[in-house]
């Protein structure tokens, strides 16, 4: 039992230009959002899934996690305000304090990479 | 559409039995029998909970990936784990009724195996092969020897530049053990028959969906990368998720999947910030019930999905300790894409992306589900199951 895909729409391939500008903000919301990060992104590559972006995940390092640390740690800042998302994605070993939130899957250097182009 | 509607054959009375901290949880399994159940969390630890008691194995490693049980042959159970790097084999001792703590201890590892990163671990149907799947390459091992194993795929291209899509996940076929399946970045699935060739680099059956060209964006690739594919028990249907969708494939047509459910289709107009906050790189896993007639995913602010197969709707569940009685009976929630927002519903704005349920389990014949939400881990059964009890 198939459910139609949402969003989606076939688009009449004999409106003028404009008509299909129009047409594609009003159907397909990935276009919308697609336009909205190449304009943040003016360097952003055409071609996302590109070996670059694939091959900065095969390489992405270690977090090196030590359980006494973690829990050492966790003892004595229970109090400590966790630090932003993503903000920062340092080496988490010795004094900083790894928590479940700042144990994230990829590093900084995707995301900045990957915007970069 | 009735997408979000209730629906009476899903029970939607589920409790929540059981709840227990275990810091950040990244796999989520229970045994072929069902009676015990296996958590691996970032710390590296392996725990186990028969009959709801928590036990905790001495050893701390990194971030267990995946659990897979043996099936089991006598009195002792074993289990592997596998983290980025190392697959190892776990003895489980017989639990005696005083028991409230049992030292997991490690009898093998099968190190030195894979460069790039574990990201699936598959227990054969003959009970002595195993594979494991990183990036780039599938390598198939036998349970009792450590120090090598046979590669089977091997994606990996000559120059790296002409890299194009990573090996996702993989699993052996549940009856036939020459079977396997394995997904991809690029939202394909191939099927490999080890007795047509010692490597299986070339695909018996590859199942794509066409893509159409009109919606094709510049998210369209990154949306359609698989990060979870499981055999239906039967053998006969493959569920596979990707970043917006799960979906029913038939193992007798390649040409697309024969059922489509829309996990958060209201995510569609929040790709921009997704890609920019990493979320859309997010890999959810998928489950199906003993009879393959429920399927289950999970989604973001510890809302998790279930569609019933036979009517094709979909239900919404939050993974929270409901206030107050000890076993409450879940409401289902919805989500609301825009507009004013009434009782009962969240705003896609205000939805949390870092409370995420990436991995679950569900019981191979009971409707007893196990959720991992950050570092709790959820517990809940139908009414029917706990009134049996």
């Amino acid at each position: 039992m198939s459910e139609p895909t949402e969003g989606t729409k076939s688009i009449d391939e004999t409106s003028t230009e404009e008509q299909q500008e129009m047409e594609d903000k009003v159907i397909s919301p990935e276009k919308m959002e697609e336009a909205k990060l190449k304009a943040r992104y003016p360097n952003l590559g055409a071609k996302p899934g590109g070996s670059d972006l694939l091959r900065k995940r095969l390489q992405k390092g270690q977090k090196y996690f030590d359980s006494g640390d973690y829990n050492m740690a966790k003892a004595k800042m229970k109090n400590k305000q966790l630090p932003a998302a993503m903000a920062e994605k340092t080496e988490i070993t010795g004094d900083h304090i790894p928590t479940p939130n700042d144990l994230p899957q990829r590093k900084t250097s995707l995301v900045a990479s990957k915007l970069a182009g | 559409m009735g997408e979000d509607a209730d629906t009476k054959n899903i029970n939607n009375s589920f409790l929540p039995d059981y709840v227990t901290e275990a810091d950040v949880i990244s796999t989520v399994e229970f045994s072929h029998r069902g009676d015990l159940l296996a958590t691996g969390d970032k710390g590296g630890r392996v725990s186990h909970e028969p009959d709801f008691d928590y036990l905790k194995s001495l050893e701390i490693e990194e971030k267990i990936n995946k659990i897979r049980w043996i099936p089991q042959h006598n009195a002792a159970r074993f289990l592997l784990s596998t983290n980025d790097k190392t697959i190892k084999l776990w003895k489980v001792p017989v639990l005696k009724p005083t028991d409230l703590m049992v030292e997991v201890s490690p009898r093998r590892i099968f190190a030195n195996g894979h460069t790039y990163h574990v990201n699936s671990i598959s227990v054969n149907s003959d009970c002595e092969t195993y594979l494991s799947a990183d990036d780039l390459r599938i390598n198939l091992w036998h349970l009792d020897i450590t120090d090598r194993c046979f590669n089977i795929v091997d994606i990996k291209p000559a120059n790296m530049e002409d890299l194009t899509e990573v090996i996702t996940a993989a699993e052996f076929h549940p009856q036939h053990c020459n079977l396997f399946i394995y997904s991809s970045s690029k939202g394909t699935l191939r099927l490999c028959d080890m007795r047509a060739s010692a490597l299986c680099d070339q695909h018996s059956k590859l199942f794509e969906e066409p893509e159409d060209p009109g919606n094709r964006s510049f998210f369209s690739e990154i949306v359609s990368s698989i990060s979870d594919v499981r055999f239906s028990h039967s053998g006969r249907y493959l569920l596979t998720r990707d970043y917006l969708t799960v979906k029913v494939w038939d193992l007798n047509m390649e040409r697309g999947p024969i059922e489509t459910y829309q996990v958060h289709d209201y995510l569609r107009s929040k790709l921009c910030s997704l890609y920019e906050n990493d979320c859309i790189f997010d890999k959810f896993e998928c489950s199906w019930n003993g009879t393959d007639s429920v399927i289950m995913t999970g989604a973001y602010n510890n809302f998790f999905r279930m569609f019933d197969r036979e009517t094709g709707r979909g239900v919404t569940l939050e993974a929270a300790r409901e206030t107050g009685k000890a076993h409450a009976v879940l409401r289902t929630r919805r989500v609301r894409a825009g507009g004013k927002r009434r009782k009962d519903q969240v705003t896609v704005d205000s939805l949390d992306f870092t409370k995420k349920i990436l991995h679950m389990a569900w019981h191979p014949t009971d409707n007893i589900i196990a959720i991992a939400a950050t570092n709790n881990l959820y517990i809940f059964q139908d009414k029917v199951s706990y009134d049996i009890q």
